[in-house]
């Protein structure tokens, strides 16, 4: 892949992508398209200001970590983390919604709306808009906001106010719906901080951009730390905003790029959120990608242990990456993601969230059989204190 | 001629607005819901819309969420929905719209969808979540079948993009008369009147007002800037209000009667 440079003006990525919402939403994608395409130029004013919040606020770099125990125990290639669960507040999603908040200000919006599935993209985002002094009102599905009940807590600290979603699955799905139908209400004073590379352009590509900060220190940290580029990188798919922030800068180099999606109670149940390995093509959330659906074109519910994984559809860019062939897919169940939750707790005091936890479970399986000078880079997307009751409760019951 | 265009060139001729009723299509099930087409049509309906329940209506209020989560319970399809109509078509030839989401008809098979429809006696297809720019293909193939594709204006739309779907949508332009989903407040006056005034300017495709319109005064003074007006989230209240009740379908009959004198 040496010529890379999508999407297209329309937002498409070959077949997928594009702008699939209500005609009341056209007007402000094209201006938040317009001010995003003047941000990203910007090199004195917005692109100083994000740089500045990423390093002095949210506390980037996040370190490249040699995770020296795992690699001998495991006894194959040498496993480096990706620390985003350093990062400020404790995910990636800080990258993203900075730079949304900072571009909300710019355009001169009011008030910020979040969908959260995890509850990390909403405390991100309330965090986002206590510092730039937006009100913020972040949606969120019940179901969610019984497992991930910390972070409601965090998110009403920061001043958001959490709207519980009580209809269809009551996960990120409905979220985002809700979401939607508010910034289709108050269009015109709101700016939605959308939380990963999914919904209408120029969402996807906007926040691959903001979170391609992780792909790009790492291409930096490797070098100095291995003087070579890795061998692999690994991460989990939600709807991928994390796992294209890393891979987006190696596209066009010869590393092998792996995204992990979840198998839930496994892939021949119904229960699961592997829409990449399951999914067909269709339209959800205003652009065109893969989706877990029935043969009606309704969307199916889902299930992860791991709320940020429990999603029907994926970035439309992810469905692109999937089809060239140029990205891996594959699936890590609840099961193996709570083993590896502990695995990496206990051998390198690291608590991952459950997200992170499907990644490095892929990365147990694979580090053994690879050649120890190889490089294989896991990205610890999130830190998995808000997880820690729920493991809790599941190791009572075993 | 199509036959929503007719039904327009009549109204324009007597002087009168068009009457158009949403109907989430299956609710409350399949039976009741052709009894109330049948109810509404006696009582002044000049055209129906019928919604296509989809699992994910993200421009819908809670109302009309509501009766689409039940319909699909009730298990309607796309495939039962087109059945629905062509059992339909033996009792009445009043003008027919299908209101939908893009995905299910995506999934269904594009030109399979547009020539089933139109032979089972549809005559016009609303997509929410369809903009011009990704429709040029199903817009292309309703063209050819002579099924209207109907398209939303709102009163944030551009200039740019009034002329656009001024010259494309077919049957009437769908005009949105407040910001938002469909079931909630009152309309911004002004926005609309401006907006209906630079459709005007432009178009002589009939210009139908909806969205958050749910009594005759308010149907009353949107008839007045339109040649027609469609009221949804109201009527399926009225539906959800009266369910299992003997009299329902005369009841949401008598209220679909006062909203129709209203718009006359």
């Amino acid at each position: 892949m040496r010529y890379y440079r999508l999407p297209d003006f329309r937002g498409h990525f070959g077949e997928f992508g594009g702008r699939f919402v209500p005609e009341i939403l056209m007007p402000a994608l094209q201006e938040l398209e317009q001010a995003y395409i003047k941000a990203k130029k910007d090199k004195m004013g917005f692109q100083k200001e994000l740089s500045f919040y990423l390093r002095q606020y949210a506390g980037r770099p996040t370190p490249l970590y040699f995770a020296r125990r795992l690699t001998e125990y495991l006894g194959g290639a040498k496993i480096y983390l990706k620390r985003e669960d350093l990062a400020h507040t404790g995910s990636h999603k800080i990258n993203n919604t900075l730079g949304q908040v900072i571009l909300a200000g710019r355009m001169g919006k009011k008030r910020i709306i979040a969908e959260t599935g995890a509850g990390q993209h909403g405390v991100a985002t309330a965090t986002a808009a206590a510092v730039f002094g937006f009100p913020c009102q972040v949606y969120m599905g019940e179901e969610d906001i019984k497992r991930q009940e910390i972070n409601v807590f965090k998110m009403r600290l920061l001043g958001a106010k959490v709207v519980p979603v009580g209809l269809g699955s009551r996960t990120l799905k409905d979220a985002i719906n809700e979401a939607i139908r508010d910034w289709a209400t108050n269009v015109e004073e709101t700016f939605y901080v959308l939380g990963s590379v999914v919904g209408p352009h120029p969402y996807p590509v906007m926040v691959r951009d903001f979170q391609s900060v992780i792909g790009k220190e790492l291409k930096r940290q490797i070098l100095v730390q291995e003087k070579k580029l890795p061998d692999v990188l690994i991460a989990c798919v939600g709807g991928g905003s994390n796992s294209i922030g890393m891979f987006y800068p190696f596209l066009q180099e010869k590393v092998e790029l792996i995204g992990v999606e979840a198998a839930g109670f496994g892939l021949s149940t119904a229960f699961h959120g592997a829409t990449l390995a399951k999914g067909t093509v269709g339209v959800l959330h205003g652009s065109k990608n893969f989706l877990l659906q029935d043969n009606n074109g309704q969307i199916l519910p889902t299930h992860s242990v791991a709320a940020g994984l429990d999603y029907p559809g994926v970035g439309p860019e992810h469905s692109y990456l999937k089809r060239t062939g140029r990205v891996k897919y594959t699936t890590v169940g609840d099961e193996e993601a709570l083993d590896a939750f502990r695995l990496l707790t206990r051998l390198e005091g690291i608590i991952p969230a459950l997200e992170s936890s499907h990644a490095i479970a892929y990365a147990l399986k694979t580090a053994p059989s690879m050649d120890k000078r190889a490089t294989c880079v896991v990205n610890l997307s999130g830190r998995g204190d808000k997880d820690v009751q729920l493991v809790n409760e599941r190791l009572q019951n075993e | 001629m199509s036959n929503i265009k007719a039904t327009f060139d009549v109204l324009q001729k007597r002087g009168e607005k068009a009457f158009i009723p949403f109907l989430t299509l299956g609710y409350p099930d399949m039976k009741t819901c052709m009894d109330l087409i049948l109810e509404l049509e006696k009582r002044g309906a000049d055209i129906i819309e019928l919604g296509i329940p989809f699992s994910d209506p993200l421009a819908d209020g809670p109302v009309i969420q509501n009766a689409s989560y039940e319909a699909l319970r009730g298990g309607v399809t796309l495939k039962k929905a087109i059945k629905f109509v062509s059992k339909l078509r033996e009792k009445t030839s009043i003008p027919l719209i299908f209101m939908g989401y893009y995905n299910p008809v995506f999934k269904f098979g594009q030109e399979r969808f547009v020539q089933q429809a139109k032979d089972a006696g549809v005559d016009g297809l609303i997509l929410a979540d369809l903009p011009p720019e990704e429709g040029e293909d199903i817009r292309q193939m309703a063209k050819e079948k002579d099924l209207a594709l109907i398209f939303l204006l709102t009163p944030v739309s551009s200039e740019a993009r009034i002329k656009l779907i001024s010259s494309i949508s077919e049957g009437f332009i769908y005009c949105v008369s407040y910001t938002g989903i469909t079931g909630g407040g009152e309309e911004k006056q002004t926005m609309l009147t401006s907006l209906l005034h630079k459709i005007k300017s432009c178009s002589k495709t009939p210009v139908v007002i909806g969205f958050g319109i749910s009594s005759p005064s308010q149907a009353k003074k949107a008839s007045r800037l339109a040649d027609g007006v469609i009221v949804g989230s109201a009527i399926i209240r009225k539906i959800m209000e009266n369910k299992g009740k003997d009299d329902m379908v005369n009841k949401v009959g008598d209220f679909a009667l006062s909203l129709c004198q209203a718009v006359k």
